[in-house]
């Protein structure tokens, strides 16, 4: 970039009541950023512009394309085409004219971390406050050039547009408009009222390169010189080599070279399959891991003995019902393994990966290279990832990869077998619920007290808004209890509400999973709901919506119960669930249909309502609904980790049972309630009442009270 | 080491290699041709699928000497200059979340398509339950075989 002002000139654009501030960095393109306004240095503070917190920026180029570049990551959550959308409208261009690009890790970036369904909700309002500020500039622009007054310009199709006909493109108006000193025309994000683009059904903008196979991820890129590179792993999570013997693995076709790594042996060589013989080939000594005399009764016991005894009841407490529940370690086995590109080359770092977090990359890296005081000398380019759900929050395929770059000197594409990823990754971990519900001599319900024993989720990423990322690094060991009081409400009067985490420390690598606590304790206590009604005698529709707080989830309640014909003659066998949902800034209701007649429960029909506030692409709300709805059938139903002497049995989708195509109800409709103009997260939104509403009815058909999860599972 | 010669998307191409090597390793390592992804290596997910004359296969489990002299087809060979109607499909449902199954999928419907031009709902579970999904995507991937299937039928053309 040229020409950067040293002073940037700020404008103060207000979005949904909050301000964000917007200012030119370059030309002779026009670059417009933003970032949200709370924490503005006033326009006279001399910040050199390079350094300055933003959020993103938009770049009009000269030949009229539009890019967008976000420090977000495409990992199928249809973001790309949500931003893309979003700015055409502000901007009243094409969508095809828009480009979305990922950035590179920076410290700029206020927050780069993709997650927490944050993407919309925080960007959202920066990038209506940048395409109106550079709106408002190519208007201005267009106004000098042909001495006209601005308010009479109006911009179509990318292109200004003056009364008596002329018209200029963006592109050839975008030099002037980044010089522009004042604005002619407000600087004014439109109102929701009039937009075309955004809340229209929408295509991904990706979609012809993935169904052409042109779609590139982390291990398609083609980076010179870049070699296959594997790593033996120790039999237990977290083991590690005590010695080890490559001589014939050396001596094997293909081989190039062989490095000890802290998390097992790399081997590099030309091709993947000559890679994994010469792994095979190595005769490895290994220590055990940490967790190798655990084994999943000891980790239930343990989660079990960590809840505390009864509280007293409330005042009047008739009777108590008691709900216990345990779930399972979960991989978020995404469809593309975990997989990194590294070049090192003297005091430089290169590193393409599908990161959540690129900052978070570049500092692990650094440090593992010795350079823990220079982050800036790894640079992450931030790929497109086949699937996150958690998981690439992550950095140890990139540290291995460096690791491994910087041993055998030259550049390496580190791929994880299936096995790797299942076996030595992070997991949602189990967990083991008691809830006790407090009932009147009336049948009210005087308090609810839920303990949650759970072994310490890592997030030392944060969680995406200011407090959690700001807390994760500077304390990460207080990050997940915090986080669970942020995010865990019950959302009934149910009196004397009581909800407690109860963190346990056991040696199992964790992440957090689509939805974090809310996958267990959500899910509990939308369970025990059921139950409840069942020992009140009453309906769980009808308990539910006398006892909601708010207005949204009680719409969205009547809304599945209407679509879904809540009560309607059943056969035997066949039953429905529901269950509601409330937070990030969104409310989800779920309504499943069950037949247990057969082998397994089989899921006849979901019908989905949400409130997600202002809908930005209906399709992909639709599309993320659906897909949490399988991910929550699948680990509610056959699809969970089991612990063995500290080793993972489960090794691929053979045996970590994933929904497939025959599991899969024919339909999930997707019914929209807005009730404001918010922007509400949708990406975790579906994982919890899907689950729920699946498990209660399943409870509602067998007549059972299911407690532990997945529920088809046998095991021990 | 010896030469393996076979035909893939149209042109025929010589890769040397072990008679064991599995295919898949030969179009991503040695052909660049990354449109098969690798999701499991040991044939239970189905991101590597593409087809050997016509029907789909696992080019993860496939030793590359058991193709010398045949016709491979990957994603990138399947729709020539456009799209084929399976594509076009997907496209038209907005099938794809991360994608990344995505290329397997389509060759496992096309190659349904071939055998069976108006599937059954049992008749798409049988075809397709060997393919993974991580996105849950299956929703719209039935909508997507059922349309092209229309699509193919109305054209009077086979896929
Ligand atoms: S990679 Fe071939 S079936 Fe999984
Ligand atoms: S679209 Fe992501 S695995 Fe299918």
């Amino acid at each position: 970039m040229t020409d950067t002002p040293k002073q940037p000139e700020t404008v103060s654009v207000v979005v949904d009541r909050r301000r964000f501030l917007t200012w030119v960095v370059a030309s002779p393109a026009l670059v417009v950023a933003a970032r949200l306004g709370l924490d503005v240095p006033s326009a006279e503070a001399a910040e050199p512009i390079e350094e300055t917190a933003l959020n993103l920026y938009i770049a009009i180029q000269a030949d009229g394309r539009v890019v967008t570049t976000l420090p977000r990551t495409e990992m199928g959550q249809g973001i790309t085409t949500g931003v893309a959308m979003l700015t055409a409208e502000e901007l009243d261009t094409r969508l095809e004219s828009v480009d979305v690009r990922t950035a590179d890790a920076d410290p700029r970036w206020v927050i780069q971390l993709t997650g927490a369904s944050s993407t919309m909700r925080y960007l959202a309002g920066p990038i209506r406050a940048a395409a109106a500020t550079a709106r408002a500039r190519l208007v201005t622009a267009a106004a000098n050039r042909w001495r006209v007054p601005a308010h009479t310009l109006t911009t179509v199709r990318g292109e200004v547009i003056a009364p008596d006909g002329r018209r200029a493109g963006y592109g050839e108006l975008a030099g002037d408009a980044a010089r522009v000193l004042l604005l002619l025309v407000p600087a004014t994000p439109k109102p929701t009222s009039e937009y075309t683009v955004v809340g229209q059904p929408t295509g991904r903008i990706d979609a012809r390169d993935i169904v052409t196979g042109a779609a590139k991820y982390t291990l398609d890129l083609d980076i010179p010189d870049a070699v296959p590179l594997v790593v033996a792993r120790p039999p237990t999570i977290r083991g590690s080599v005590r010695d080890f013997d490559a001589s014939t693995a050396l001596s094997m076709p293909g081989v190039l070279g062989v490095a000890r790594l802290p998390t097992g042996v790399a081997v590099a060589a030309r091709t993947y399959a000559q890679a994994f013989a010469a792994r095979d080939a190595l005769r490895i000594s290994w220590a055990p891991g940490p967790a190798s005399q655990l084994s999943d009764t000891h980790i239930r016991s343990r989660l079990r003995d960590a809840i505390g005894a009864r509280p007293l009841p409330p005042l009047f407490t008739a009777r108590t019902l008691e709900g216990r529940f345990d779930f399972p370690y979960l991989a978020h086995a995404p469809m593309e393994t975990q997989g990194c590109v590294a070049r090192v080359t003297g005091d430089r770092a290169e590193i393409w990966m599908g990161a959540q977090d690129p900052k978070f990359v570049q500092r692990e890296v650094a440090e593992a290279l010795g350079w823990v005081l220079a982050p800036q000398r790894v640079t992450v380019h931030a790929s497109r990832a086949g699937g996150g759900f958690g998981r690439r929050f992550f950095a140890e395929a990139a540290v291995e990869a460096a690791l491994a770059a910087r041993a055998l000197g030259r550049p390496v594409k580190l791929m994880w077998t299936r096995n790797d990823d299942m076996r030595h990754g992070r997991y949602r971990p189990a967990s083991h619920h008691r809830i006790l519900a407090y009932v009147g001599a009336n049948g009210s319900i005087l308090g609810w007290n839920h303990q949650a024993a759970i072994p310490t989720v890592e997030l030392p990423h944060g969680f995406g808004d200011l407090l959690t990322a700001l807390v994760g690094q500077a304390l990460p060991e207080v990050t997940s209890a915090l986080f669970f009081t942020l995010s865990q409400h019950v959302p009934y009067h149910f009196g004397l509400v009581s909800q407690e985490l109860r963190e346990v420390s056991i040696p199992i690598p964790t992440a957090s999973f689509r939805s974090v606590f809310t996958s267990q304790v959500g899910v509990a206590n939308e369970v025990f709901i059921d139950q409840l009604a069942r020992g009140l005698g009453r309906d769980p529709v009808e308990l539910r919506r006398s006892q909601l707080k708010s207005a949204r989830l009680k719409a969205v309640l009547d809304k599945v119960a209407q679509e879904g014909q809540w009560g309607r003659a059943l056969p035997p066998g066949v039953a429905q669930g529901v269950a509601v949902l409330e937070e990030w800034d969104s409310a989800v209701a779920h309504l499943v249909e069950v037949d247990v007649t057969g082998e397994a429960p089989r899921v006849l029909r979901v019908v989905i309502a949400a409130d997600v506030g202002l809908p930005i692409n209906p399709k992909s709300i639709e599309a993320q609904l659906q897909g949490a709805a399988i991910d929550a059938f699948s680990t509610t139903l056959s699809a969970g980790i089991h612990i063995d002497a500290g080793a993972v049995r489960e090794g691929s989708f053979a045996d970590y049972r994933w929904f497939r195509m025959k599991h899969a109800p024919a339909e999930i409709s997707v019914h929209l309630v807005r009730s404001d103009d918010r922007v509400g997260g949708v990406g975790e939104l579906g994982y919890p009442s899907a689950a729920a509403a699946l498990t209660n009815a399943i409870a509602r058909a067998t007549g059972t009270m299911p407690t532990r999860f997945p529920l088809l599972d046998s095991g021990a | 080491m010896p030469a393996y010669q076979f035909i893939l998307n149209g042109q025929t191409v010589s890769v040397e290699a072990s008679a064991d090597l599995p295919l898949l390793w030969a179009l991503r390592d040695q052909l660049g041709v990354t449109g098969p992804k690798y999701g499991c290596g040991v044939g239970v997910c189905g991101a590597c699928t593409s087809h050997l004359e016509g029907e789909a296969f696992r080019p993860c489990i496939q030793p590359i000497g058991g193709v010398a002299g045949t016709r491979v087809t990957t994603i990138e060979g399947l729709g020539g200059e456009g799209l084929h109607p399976v594509q076009q499909a997907w496209i038209d449902e907005d099938v794809a979340q991360c994608g990344f199954c995505q290329p397997g999928q389509i060759m496992a419907a096309v190659a349904l398509l071939r055998k069976n031009l108006d599937p059954s709902d049992a008749d798409i579970d049988a075809a397709m339950s060997d393919n993974v999904c991580r996105c849950g995507t299956y929703v719209r991937i039935r909508a997507a075989i059922k349309r092209a299937a229309h699509a193919l039928r109305e054209a009077g053309r086979a896929p």
